[in-house]
């Protein structure tokens, strides 16, 4: 049993777990943050995109020529014109787990989706290329358009990829337990088989500042400078060298504050490299920025996922064994670094979650279709595998006529370190307290009450659902490498250095993009140095400053990064103590930080002397150093988990009131208990909980992107394309446990992605238990209003 | 998402504007709010060679009781009618208001746009069949007004001249018992299906269910009541024409109307 309590907004003189105001907020809430759209550059230039208008065809012709004669255009290129590299992504597996595609940079031979760039238009203001844009002609040999999975699938079917048989780009079995089957026949017979067939939406992540670039060519440093909003400035600059024949030394990508990513922007994007490629042949600046249609219909999607899901229990609600057959529907290319692969492999390692699963079977796929391309976001695979598992788990309950949340009970993971069948080792976490408080927060709260009130009422229609799930987060190289991607991120480099007035700067390998890093690592490395916050600068997102990084994804920035920088400012600390030692003619041991920006004597505390004086030694009177200690003060470290990485966890609890009348979905109370270790900063924590239940909730009863049948988008805006604003999604009551990581520096697990995760499973549990009467389940999201409609009029189409 | 060029003209006149619209012909379009202008023009679905913008044109923005009637100019934004004190008697303006879009939509966009762009569900299209509204509209020959009833023509189509452009729209009769309500599945969404009701003739207007606001016939007066909203709903469910569409069948959109319908006349009731 693992140790809980509550973090609150402590401090006890540590900054880490104070929510202390956050240093981003003054210059973003005065207007004075700098996004990629803010800058502007002498002559700055502005692209954008010759488009598909077709999802799949052969490109028999283009024609530029009126769009170099419109006005104000002053270039406009094609594939040919720049001849640049393709993107390629590859997984280091066998061809019949996986086929790699190259996804060009602009459509050659052929085009795959609406909206897949085909030249890039490079003008005066972004008022001329939009005209030079409508003024290209492009010539088609239209193909049969692959519009779903099920006809990626079929036989026959009309070829995405040439390379790619039946449309298939990744198709892994992980794992098979011996004897499954009969697990399942004996189940049959003495307890229960359940099952879930479950289609969930295709989602966009839909980053509030669409993506975006700003490039151009410097004479002086011989060097690309490319200003863009991504998640992974060191890839951006692989791709681009690589794509451009450049060594990487020559390009420099620098990232200014981000409006979001949600994974979106943790992708090499193709407009990123052709904007930055067409700076580099004009030797002029270029601005790209995404406009919202193309960012709701061309960005990189995710989510659009098929499960075929059986789990055996025995007669007391033990589970048993658990088959899935899982189909992605990965649109038109791979993404950079992380492949089609990264939904199916996702989904077949983490299905299991907080459960002891003793027999596992699962198969994922990713099929290619001429639906714009996909890549990661939040939560990636998991919104969709715990939805699927919770369903399982609720239908048992069903069937053998037991309480969901006490079936829930008997099957949690309560014994850590937890060796699970999918080979992962989880360590410690709280999911049988997390499960319990968050069914006692709402029986507390009277909403059992207010159900059974109203049970088989005419009037009001309520549910309460359930989520119980972990995270794993802190995915260093062991993990990484275990999906066999042939980019394997997972290690941080931090470095750090102190200036001659005491203070620090910190680089990181990590790059926010509204995480509060400049708050939050500020927090470690001034525990660790004793220093106030505001002397410690924290750097990202510059690939001439920055040794090497991943950015941030999969809640690795304050497990992994935050590690590192911690690891930095102790060996910066040590080298202090060795200074002061001499200096004050001491053993080194006899030293410590004083916790107030000096170094003191253990036997003496009141005799110290000042970082500020010992950078004064290490800088400007070097001459008075020890003997083998050289000038300056700066130490690098790193950090990097070769094992399986942390699990955080959460429940969530959700009380719904369906309306009769009109199939009306109202979120009447959302309870969050989580549990992501150590808090460096509860605020930041609940505000990422808080957004990720947005986009957990919109995933559930809101969005998807439609497409009609040969292929056009149907959401080119938010009139269709239906995120909830602040109107739909409810106050989330967020309670806290904490169960510290054992290997991370702060004991502190990501955060990330939780939110998402619990949402979509706790709101559809809800709803179907609201609907229990009906003999109605619903297993598909989004939840489709007249469904509810029809489920509760009795006249629900299977 | 940038439009095509235009030429900006900002007349300071109702007769300048007229003027405009007379000399530019079909290339001319009137900008009032813009809050479906200038997304159409964002995305180059529109693309008028001159926009005429008529947001300064003085004496457009007023709203005034006039005996009986309350006159509103064309001018008027959809908030200030929101919040603007009307009494009982056309309450159910302001209350209806707050289904129009979002806060910063209903600060910009007015009645006169609302009535001239013509959506089918949108609530002053309703509104104005609903209460008998008048249109007053100028063009070069002078004013004339056109009956809400004989106003919508079609999907975007009024009874309009292209040379004209509304200056006020008048409601002749207070409406102490009416109301409109709406569903979609996010709040400030274009209704699935909207109702309006005035129980005191009795009328039913619906949106969503045709090219321009259906009036459903009903068979007169009943005594107030849930019975009597019933009937009412059941007899507009049975009288809309209306297909399977994609993700909203027919059925559903029935079951809609019946159900708006049956909650307008609740609140209707409930007002007075």
């Amino acid at each position: 049993m693992s140790a809980t309590r509550e973090p609150g907004f402590r401090r006890d003189g540590s900054w880490v777990g104070a929510s202390v105001p956050r240093r981003e907020d003054p210059r973003l809430l005065a207007g004075r943050g700098r996004f990629v759209d803010d800058i502007t550059l002498p002559g700055l230039l502005h692209a954008q995109f010759v488009r598909a208008s077709v999802a799949h065809a052969r490109i028999t012709g283009i024609d530029l020529a009126e769009v170099r004669a419109t006005p104000g255009v002053v270039a406009a290129y094609t594939a040919d014109d720049l001849d640049l590299g393709d993107i390629t992504a590859v997984l280091d597996r066998p061809p019949h787990e996986f086929v790699p595609t190259a996804m060009p940079v602009l459509a050659r031979d052929k085009v795959r989706y609406v909206g897949e760039p085909i030249a890039i238009v490079v003008a005066r203001d972004p008022y001329a290329v939009e005209d030079g844009v409508e003024a290209a002609i492009v010539e088609y040999d239209e193909l049969a358009p692959v519009m779903s999975d099920t006809a990626a699938l079929a036989p026959g079917a009309v070829l995405v990829h040439a390379e790619a048989p039946a449309n298939t780009l990744v198709d892994v079995s992980l794992f098979a337990t011996d004897g499954i089957d009969e697990v399942f026949a004996q189940a049959e017979r003495t307890g229960a088989v359940v099952r879930v067939q479950a289609k969930t939406g295709r989602q966009n992540a839909l980053p509030l500042e669409t993506r975006g670039v700003v490039a151009d060519w410097d004479d002086r440093d011989e060097q690309l400078r490319v200003q863009t909003c991504t998640q992974i400035p060191h890839q951006v600059r692989t791709v681009l060298s690589r794509c451009l024949g450049l060594d990487e030394r020559q390009v420099r990508v620098t990232v200014p504050d981000m409006g979001g990513g949600f994974g979106q922007k943790c992708v090499v994007g193709r407009e990123e490299i052709a904007a930055a490629a067409a700076a580099f042949t004009l030797r002029r600046p270029v601005k790209w920025i995404e406009d919202r249609r193309d960012a709701l219909t061309a960005a990189f999607l995710a989510r659009e996922q098929r499960y075929d899901a059986r789990a055996a229990f025995d007669a007391d609600g033990a589970i048993l064994a658990l088959d899935v057959d899982l189909v992605c529907d990965m649109g038109a290319y791979s993404c950079y670094p992380f492949t089609a692969g990264i939904e199916p492999l996702m989904a077949s390692a983490e299905m299991p979650g907080v459960y002891r699963l003793p027999a596992y079977r699962v198969r994922g796929r990713a099929v290619t279709t001429n639906k714009a391309p996909t890549g990661p976001y939040r939560g990636v695979s998991r919104p969709q595998c715990v939805m699927v598992m919770e369903r399982l788990m609720e239908k048992a309950a069903k069937a053998l006529e037991m309480d969901a949340v006490e079936l829930r009970r008997r099957n949690v993971i309560t014994v850590f370190p937890y060796r699970g069948v999918n080979n992962i080792t989880y360590d410690p976490g709280s999911y049988l307290e997390s499960l319990d408080l968050c069914e006692q927060v709402l029986r507390d709260e009277g909403w059992y009450k207010v159900r059974s009130d109203n049970h088989e009422s005419p009037d009001r229609v309520i549910g309460i659902g359930y989520s119980c799930f972990s995270e794993r987060t802190g995915y260093g190289s062991g993990a990484f490498a275990a999906r066999k991607m042939s980019v394997v991120p997972g290690f941080d480099i931090s470095e750090i250095r102190m200036d001659t007035s005491g203070t620090v700067v910190v680089t990181s390998g990590t790059m926010s993009h509204g995480q509060s890093h400049e708050t939050t690592m500020a927090q470690i490395v001034a525990d660790r140095l004793g220093l106030d916050i505001n002397q410690v600068k924290i750097v990202q997102g510059d690939t001439d400053r920055i040794t090497y990084g991943f950015g941030s994804f999969a809640s690795r920035s304050i497990t992994i990064g935050g590690s590192a920088v911690a690891a930095a400012s102790v060996r910066l600390g040590e080298q202090l103590r060795e200074i002061a030692a001499h200096l004050l003619d001491t053993d080194l041991d006899n030293t410590e930080l004083d916790g107030d920006g000096g170094v003191r004597l253990r036997d003496t505390p009141d005799r110290g002397m000042t970082f500020a004086a010992l950078a004064d030694v290490a800088y400007l009177q070097a001459h008075l150093l020890p003997k083998g200690v050289g000038p300056g003060l700066s130490a690098t470290a790193s950090f990097d988990v070769m094992g399986d990485g942390t699990f955080s966890n959460a429940t969530h609890g959700v009380v719904v009131e369906l309306d009769r009348g009109t199939g009306g979905v109202e979120i009447l109370r959302y309870v969050c208990v989580e549990d992501c270790g150590v808090a460096i900063h509860p605020r930041v924590v609940e505000g990422q909980c808080r957004g990720g239940i947005a986009q957990g909730i919109a995933g559930a009863l809101f969005e998807q992107v439609n497409y009609d049948e040969t292929g056009q988008p149907l959401c080119p805006s938010f009139m269709e394309y239906k995120v909830p604003t602040a109107a739909e999604i409810p106050d989330v009551a967020i309670h806290h446990l904490e169960t510290p990581c054992a290997f991370t520096e702060s004991g502190a697990k990501g955060a990330g992605e939780g939110g998402t995760i619990g949402a979509p499973a706790a709101v559809l549990n809800a709803v179907n238990n609201a609907l229990r009467g009906t003999g109605v389940e619903l297993d598909n999201t989004p939840i489709r209003r007249e469904s509810v409609y029809r489920a509760l009029e009795g006249t629900y189409l299977d | 998402m940038k439009p095509a060029a235009f030429t900006y003209h900002r007349p300071g006149s109702v007769a300048g504007a007229v003027g405009l619209l007379r000399d530019l012909g079909d290339d001319a379009k009137l900008i009032a709010g813009g809050q479906s202008l200038v997304a159409m023009m964002n995305f180059r679905l529109a693309r008028p060679e001159h926009l005429i913008d008529i947001r300064r044109v003085p004496g457009l923005d007023q709203i005034r009781r006039d005996g009986d009637s309350l006159r509103i100019g064309a001018l008027v934004t959809h908030h200030a009618v929101e919040i603007a004190s009307l009494g009982a008697e056309f309450a159910v303006l302001s209350r209806a208001m707050r289904w129009v879009g979002h806060l910063p939509i209903r600060t910009r966009g007015t009645i006169g746009g609302s009535l001239a762009h013509a959506d089918a569900t949108a609530e002053w299209c309703l509104l104005a069949v609903l209460l008998d509204a008048v249109i007053v509209a100028e063009g070069p020959a002078g004013r004339r007004s056109v009956a809400a009833a004989d106003f919508f023509h079609g999907v975007f189509t009024t009874a309009l001249e292209p040379d004209e452009l509304i200056v006020e729209v008048v409601f002749p009769r207070p409406a102490p018992r009416a109301a409109l309500t709406e569903f979609a599945e996010r709040r400030g969404d274009f209704a699935i299906v909207a109702a309006a009701v005035d129980l005191d003739l009795p009328r039913i207007v619906l949106g969503g269910v045709a090219t321009v606001p259906f009036v459903a016939p009903v068979s007169g007066i009943g005594r107030p009541g849930d019975q009597y909203h019933s009937r009412l709903a059941e007899e507009a469910a049975a009288a809309v024409r209306v297909r399977d569409e994609p993700g909203v069948s027919a059925h559903y959109r029935r079951g809609l109307v019946r159900t708006l319908v049956t909650r307008a006349c609740a609140e209707a009731e409930e007002i007075r």
